[in-house]
């Protein structure tokens, strides 16, 4: 994607946010060519909120900048400068909106592109509490853009995008990066705490195919009630010590072996938590078990919708994104399965590094673009 | 998946000790054979097929060579012994599988059974028990191809099986009409996990797909987070809850709705998306909830994406997760709307727990053929749609050895639909459905109610040789008030409820008593008495004018009409003062112009060249049939129309027979030279009707009636009667001209009809150009 010279750049500090339902994703672009007359002339407030930013990795006790996916050298609107990643729950929302006032963010004269239904939501109190207008933004429209833009600059010289080679054969199963010349048509899955499915043809050519409340705060919700875990980190890091076999009942557990008469592998999920019918069962499990059954029902779930829409929509390209797979081997690896072993190879699931920032990003994109508009 | 979960429910500590009230569950071992059986996670169901013998009352012409003295009744009227074939189909926990099994050995006598046809996830635990106590090979079936063969069987042979499910409604269950043609259709077992079938004819299926989220995820899950084992206890905390406190909503999200997408507030956009958030304990039952939701929704819209990849609009839901639970039905309904914006209805099915076991059983019996009879839910040996929901009856629920039953009996004849309804999918034969009307619900409840009294009395009359009559009316009388009541409360047991089955299910309950014709003699009386009018009338009828001659003809087959012991009013006369004759009834009629008038065009069109055939639905005996139809077909005949007369096949009420009619009308053959032309040339048939309701269904007729419809190219039809014109088919659409007269003998009808009691409807529609053509 080009982006157009930007005829009036907007002020600095550059941000973009994407409010979730259960993380809020903040991208920001720290300039790096700043000159000797802008330094002097840039306020307090600026310099202070860049150092915050850039210098720190956590913010608060529930913030983090996630320093590896840092695209450095970016040159947007003739400017240069490092892309930031930066997350924080929801549930914090309130106190960023009071930092936002603590550092007179509102003096700044930026525009705060929002997107995500919490653009929405906390509008009133951006305004009542930091006496701060959000700019809001579609969600979709922005995880489009935002997804192309980086898509399109790469991930600091490698690709943006990857899937996984021998997907069906769990020894040679392996992450291949790759770059695509052609990304239309694509399914974009974008796995949030809930799941919103796209049918993308161009650009700007896009329809939301269906959705799903089996999400990512499914997992966690779950998770979090069965095992008592706290937080994502740790109900994944659970998933990947369990066995979901000791909590689902496969194929082979009903019928032996094959359902043949079918088609059915022994050992395919004939009943996600099927065994916990059974009170010895119940009995006997262990919180790994439940948290990786858990993980691989939704995913699984996830993999079965969106290859019916991929089928439906007759879309051989599956795009998987969102922060449910960040970190989450185990869920893009079964996609990656998924998509191959029921489409017979008709399907493949492409995966991107920058998971759940895309509508951060197109936020952000959005500030540029309405400079330029102005 | 179709996996049935094998479920801790101490189906290992069977309870011994359970007495069964068996004559009334188990019935007619004695001859039963081809035993199949379907062992579920929790429920049993029995399947075998057996012989019934039951009184019916025969008619047979005196031999007419020696010389009729006066005092000679028309025609001889004898009990007979006839045997029947009936499907036996019976459910219960899996906690008395042994009692049963030992019952059913104590009781079985035929020998010539060697193996019990097993389906279902639990048949190979009970393998050895089964083996052991019949002493029958358990030989085991498919599953899903039972699932299938059954429910190909319920869809075909059930009308109503099918309903949608509307919770808010003022009536939940919307029962379809039995579609000529069942196939393609989707099937969505919901077991354990789930299987959705595409089924595109009798042998014809294939697993198109499936989930593992299922029954067994709502089980286990449910288990897991409230502690709870129990499947219903599951759903009941489940109806209880609010998910909204579990589940993060559109609006948590947003505030509000999501606008430009159309996603209002209200939607989950994550299920259990609060736990994941929020530090708080939720309840069990606001959990139960979300879960139930959760899996709802994911099926149904996995149902959706399949229905649409595949084009199928009829998709139905089976499996235990469904099982009769008004919770379950009302999510999955919900889904399946949202999903599909309405444009596909989720269908649930009356005997959808009985499927798998009807399957085995027809897998069994493929070489009686099961297949190439039309069969009839028996209304009085069934147990009716929840009969045994947990909703309705919590406590009988609980262990209590629910006993629920289907009962299938095997017609006589094959049923086909009239080749005359303009359209076959849309034709409903019945005029009111009392299931939606509960004003019209309770005046006929209480209607048959106070009828009874009258009808037990008429039954032991009947068989007043026969002193243990007595006892066995007074067991009708039982059946049928708990039938009643039965409905008062769930009038959705027998499908929708209606005039129709409120009749028909009397009539079951009268032969299961062995009361095959209570109605025999009085029939033969009034047919005798009849007889000795007919010159009469139809001298009295010649001397008229043409105009004046039709209109007598049709006040003649209208107050015939009257002559009806079915309804309450006319019965009262015709008890007290049974003299009532054919000029008094034609006094009570109503004065022109009538209720429904359209006499002046029918004689017009009388004014035109004559039909070709005219096929006549008859109505009662004795009067009506004598004095009435006869006088009238007597004229259509003279006219050059061919006429078939269509009684019913067996009795109901005072309504003619097939075999009575052949009497009568030998009879008057004797009499009037013209009917015994018409005989002879063959332009009069006399055909049955496949039917023995005093009300009528188009759409199983005969197999044979439908063929002579066809070969004479009928182009009148002529519907006679309150049972067969009014209470059905009254607005029924022929492809052809039609008539449909009755007098309604019933105040409340015809006041609802805008009239009084003896109102005329006289009823004569031409079907539009187009349409006829169609």
């Amino acid at each position: 994607m080009k982006l157009r010279r930007c005829s009036r750049k907007p002020a600095f500090p550059w941000f973009g946010m994407d409010i979730g339902g259960t993380l809020v994703k903040l991208v920001y672009f720290e300039p790096k060519d700043i000159t000797e007359e802008e330094e002097l002339e840039e306020v307090e407030n600026l310099k202070s909120i860049r150092r915050y930013l850039t210098s720190n990795t956590a913010y608060g006790k529930t913030g983090v900048r996630d320093v590896h996916l840092e695209l450095h050298n970016l040159t947007i609107c003739g400017r240069t400068g490092n892309l930031h990643f930066i997350r924080f729950p929801t549930a914090a929302m309130h106190r960023f909106i009071q930092m936002g006032r603590d550092k007179h963010f509102s003096s700044l004269h930026t525009t705060l592109c929002a997107t995500g239904g919490g653009a929405y939501k906390f509008e009133n109190d951006f305004r009542t509490m930091a006496d701060l207008e959000l700019l809001k933004l579609d969600e979709l429209d922005c995880l489009i853009q935002g997804l192309l833009y980086i898509d399109s600059v790469g991930f600091n010289d490698h690709p943006e995008c990857y899937y996984f080679e021998n997907p069906s054969d769990t020894q040679n199963c392996i992450k291949e990066p790759c770059c695509l010349d052609n990304l239309f048509p694509m399914l974009l899955v974008n796995i949030g705490s809930g799941v919103s499915i796209l049918a993308v043809y161009t650009k700007d050519n896009y329809k939301r195919v269906t959705g799903t409340s089996l999400g990512g705060g499914t997992f966690l919700g779950l998770c979090c009630l069965l095992t008592g875990c706290e937080t994502f980190e740790e109900a994944l890091e659970m998933a990947s010590k369990g066995d979901s076999t000791n909590v689902d009942k496969l194929v082979k557990d009903i019928y032996g072996g094959d359902y043949q008469r079918f088609g059915l592998q022994g050992s395919a999920v004939a009943s996600s938590f099927g065994h916990m019918m059974s009170k010895e069962k119940r009995d006997s499990i262990s919180k790994e078990d439940l948290a990786r059954a858990t993980l691989v029902t939704i995913t699984n779930n996830i993999g079965s919708i969106a290859r019916m829409c991929a089928v439906n929509e007759k879309i051989e390209r599956v795009v998987f994104v969102g922060n449910f797979l960040r970190i989450n081997t185990v869920s893009t690896k079964l996609l990656a399965y998924a998509m191959d072993f029921w489409s017979k190879g008709q399907l493949r699931a492409l995966f991107l590094e920058h998971e759940g920032y895309f509508g951060a990003v197109g936020a952000f994109l959005d500030l540029l673009k309405s400079a330029d508009d102005a | 998946m179709a996996l049935c979960g094998g479920a801790d429910r101490g189906s290992h500590s069977m309870d011994k000790s359970i007495t069964l009230p068996p004559d009334e569950i188990f019935r007619n071992l004695e001859n039963a054979k081809r035993f199949a059986i379907d062992i579920g996670g929790s429920l049993t169901k029995l399947a075998y097929y057996s012989t019934v013998q039951h009184q019916v009352a025969k008619v047979r012409s005196f031999d007419h060579s020696a010389k009729e003295t006066d005092g000679d009744p028309l025609y001889e009227i004898s009990v007979q012994e006839e045997i029947t074939a009936r499907l036996h189909f019976i459910k219960f926990e899996n906690a008395y599988i042994e009692t049963c099994l030992d019952f059913i050995k104590d009781h079985l006598v035929n020998t010539e059974t060697k193996v019990i046809k097993a389906t279902g996830g639990g048949a190979h635990k009970f393998k050895d028990l089964i083996e052991k106590k019949l002493k029958l090979k358990v030989d085991k079936e498919d599953e899903m191809t039972c699932l299938i063969k059954g429910c190909n069987f319920v869809l075909k042979n059930i009308p109503h099986e099918a309903f949608v499910y509307a919770k808010h409604a003022d009536s939940e269950f919307r029962f379809q009409n039995t579609h000529p043609d069942i196939f393609p259709y989707m099937l969505i077992n919901i077991g354990s996990g789930v299987s959705i079938v595409k089924v595109e004819a009798e042998d014809k299926f294939e697993r198109i797909g499936g989930s593992s989220i299922g029954g067994g995820t709502f089980w286990g899950l449910g288990a897991l987070l409230t502690k709870t084992k129990r499947f219903d206890e599951l759903l009941q905390l489940a109806s209880k809850g609010q998910h909204t406190n579990v589940d993060m909503l559109v609006k948590d999200i947003y505030g509000g709705a999501y606008g430009s997408l159309g996603l209002t507030g209200d939607l989950i956009a994550s299920s259990f998306g609060k736990s994941a958030t929020t530090d708080k304990e939720f309840s069990k039952e606001d959990m139960a909830k979300s879960l139930l939701h959760m899996i709802s929704n994911d099926i149904g819209q996995l149902a959706c994406l399949y229905a649409k990849l595949h084009n199928l609009t009829r998709v139905y839901f089976g499996g235990f997760f469904i099982r009769g639970h008004p919770v379950t039905m009302h999510t999955i309904t919900y889904s399946i709307n949202f999903f599909t914006k309405g444009e596909v209805q989720a269908l649930f099915l009356r005997h959808e727990g009985y499927l798998g076991a009807i399957g085995a059983f027809l897998k069994g019996a493929e070489e009686d053929n099961p297949n190439q009879y039309s069969w009839e839910e028996n209304y009085a040996g069934s147990s009716g749609l929840m009969s045994v929901s947990p909703e309705l009856n919590p406590v009988q629920r609980a262990r209590s050895g629910t006993f629920d039953m289907l009962e299938m009996d095997r017609l006589e004849r094959q049923l086909v639909n009239l080749p005359l309804l303009q359209d076959a999918t849309s034709y409903i034969p019945d005029t009111v459905d009392l299931t939606e009307d509960a004003l019209a619900r309770e005046y006929w409840l209480y209607c048959f109610e106070e009828a009874l009294d009258g009808v037990v009395k008429r039954a032991i009359a009947s068989q007043k040789d026969q002193p243990e009559a007595v006892e066995r009316a007074e067991k009708f009388r039982q059946k049928y008030r708990h039938k009643l009541q039965t409905l008062r409360h769930q009038p959705f047991a027998y499908g929708s409820l209606t005039v129709r089955s409120l009749l028909d299910t009397r009539e079951h309950c009268l032969n299961e008593f062995n009361f095959p014709d209570p109605y025999s003699k009085i029939k033969q009386k009034e047919n005798d008495m009849a007889l000795k009018y007919y010159l009469k009338v139809v001298k009295s009828v010649e001397e008229l004018s043409w105009e004046q001659r039709q209109f007598t003809l049709a006040k003649g087959l209208l107050a015939g009409n009257v002559f009806d012991w079915g309804a309450k009013a006319v019965s009262d006369v015709l008890e007290s003062d049974p003299e009532f004759g054919f000029e008094q009834a034609k006094q009570q009629l109503q004065e022109r112009p009538w209720l429904v008038d359209a006499y002046n065009q029918w004689i017009e069109r009388l004014k035109g060249p004559p039909h070709k055939c005219a096929l006549f639905f008859v109505d009662n005996s004795g009067i009506d049939i004598i004095l009435g139809v006869f006088p009238f077909i007597r004229e259509l005949l003279i006219r050059g129309t061919e006429v078939v007369l269509a009684s019913n096949s067996g009795p109901a009420l005072n309504d003619v027979t097939n075999s009575e009619l052949q009497i009568l009308t030998e009879r008057i053959a004797a009499m009037d030279p013209v009917i015994h032309a018409a005989l002879r040339e063959d332009r009069l048939a006399l055909v049955q009707n496949g039917s023995s309701s005093p009300c009528l269904d188009l759409s199983r007729l005969d197999k044979v009636l439908a063929t002579v419809i066809r070969e004479r190219g009928t182009d009148l039809v002529i519907i006679e009667g309150m049972g067969r014109a009014i209470h059905t088919n009254y607005y029924a659409m022929l492809s052809c001209e039609s008539l449909k007269l009755a007098v309604i003998k019933n105040s409340w009808l015809a006041e609802r009809l805008g009239g009084k009691i003896f109102s005329v409807v006289f009823k004569y529609e031409v079907p539009s150009k187009a349409q006829e053509q169609h």
